[in-house]
């Protein structure tokens, strides 16, 4: 297993309650901390895997807090962790002084282009695809970081193990397991790759359904 | 690299305990530090409240649904096809779309966080974030599908797509019978966000 966010099959969650089309933000406050998080992460000392990796490491936390406050807590262990901002400024003994990084601040006016620029993850660099769209594939086991003990992966737990047949190649993408800590961008091709309900689950629903999952060349290897 | 801290306390805990405190204290202490300017947040906001949202998914839809030829695109080449409309940007870099037929039902869902195509849909809702709808998702869609009143005939098979990577699904729903006069507007209309989440099914009341 990896950690708390990985629940994907998990039983016990109830209902899904749906909630009306057209809130954006149900709080103020939940659109201020997205914000936030957007805005931090701009100051360019983290990407988007150790962002998601900060939140993965909440802990009980994860568990206990709302999902915008994921996210805040997260922006505020990034902001320490990387030194950007000291431990005790979080306490409120922040100083006006100037901060080496302000000049990365984004602009309001900057705003639009940062958010239509996106931040792509497709690369040439890389390997070749050595699987076939068609071709029966084994995911490994067990699904924990093969990098980092603990570290950040993008394999679901549910999925370890599993034989499943490629749908379609994506190309070369950024290896999150790597990303994540530091290890280069580590690029290689990832698959969407389809799996019967039943090679999943004990009491599938239906006979035909199946789960596609978007799986990185190292997670697979041939069946 | 970062530590686990596992057994000591993260910073986020030095924090105010209130939610809506702990982010002021935060956006207190970068705009004081001059890394963060309070007109950009609110430009963030008002951005995916007012500019990006399910209205951009649904004139996608509207369009295959219109023009055979745009239709093909689509499924052929959705990051190239929708860009050409001005639907790019942050966490839709990478877009496939997957299209719904009388034998099989696509439904999207992100087990590991929340990962959703912001340039078409926006801010994904709260169902989509919940733990209930990332664990029951893909072990029992139909269940699902039945907490949003979606019940589907029983030779249609569900392929539930968990978007583990950068790669972000839109589905485009059935169009809906008796729509063949329709303008590509009123066909738009049709298309709730949900029906290109796969938890419901386009024309029906959202």
């Amino acid at each position: 297993m990896t950690r708390v966010h990985d629940m994907g099959g998990r039983f016990g969650d109830g209902p899904v309650i749906p909630d009306p089309e057209g809130e954006v933000f149900h709080d103020d406050w939940h659109g201020r901390a997205l914000a936030l998080t957007l805005a931090a992460g701009a100051l360019g000392q983290w990407n988007l895997d150790i962002s998601r990796h900060a939140r993965e490491r909440l802990g009980p936390d994860y568990n206990r807090f709302s999902y915008y406050e994921k996210w805040i807590a997260a922006t505020a262990d990034l902001l320490v962790e990387n030194g950007v901002l000291d431990a005790s400024e979080l306490t409120g003994d922040a100083t006006d002084a100037p901060h080496p990084l302000a000049a990365r601040k984004l602009a309001a006016e900057a705003v639009s282009s940062a958010l239509s620029r996106g931040g792509p993850v497709d690369r040439d660099a890389g390997p070749a695809p050595i699987f076939q769209p068609g071709q029966a594939v084994l995911v490994r086991r067990p699904a924990d970081s093969q990098l980092v003990e603990g570290g950040h992966t993008r394999l679901p737990a549910y999925a370890a193990g599993a034989r499943g047949k490629v749908l379609r190649c994506h190309g070369n993408h950024i290896l999150p397991d790597a990303h994540a800590h530091g290890l280069g961008e580590a690029p290689e091709p990832v698959y969407a790759v389809a799996f019967p309900a039943s090679e999943l689950w004990a009491h599938p629903e239906h006979p035909r359904d199946e789960v596609v999952i978007d799986l990185w060349q190292s997670y697979l290897t041939a069946a | 690299m970062p530590h686990d801290h596992s057994g000591d306390a993260h910073p986020h805990s030095l924090l105010p305990s209130d939610p809506a405190l702990r982010v002021k204290a935060l956006e207190t202490v970068l705009v004081r530090r001059g890394l963060v300017d309070p007109a950009a947040l609110d430009a963030i906001i008002d951005t995916y409240e007012n500019k990006i949202g399910p209205k951009n998914g649904a004139d996608v839809v509207a369009r295959a649904w219109s023009d055979p030829g745009f239709r093909a695109d689509l499924l052929a080449d959705a990051t190239a096809t929708v860009s050409a409309l001005g639907y790019y940007g942050r966490q839709g870099e990478h877009i496939v779309a997957v299209e719904n037929t009388p034998e099989t039902h696509n439904m999207v869902v992100c087990t590991l966080c929340s990962c959703y195509p912001w340039p078409l849909l926006g801010i994904p809702p709260a169902w989509y974030k919940s733990d209930a709808y990332r664990a029951r998702a893909v072990r029992e869609p139909r269940k699902v599908l039945a907490d949003f009143g979606v019940a589907l005939p029983p030779d249609t098979a569900v392929r539930v797509w968990d978007s583990t990577a950068e790669v972000r699904y839109l589905v485009i729903p059935m169009r809906p019978e008796g729509t063949d006069g329709l303008s590509r507007e009123e066909l738009a209309a049709l298309v709730s966000r949900d029906s290109m989440i796969g938890t419901a099914l386009a024309g029906a009341a959202a």
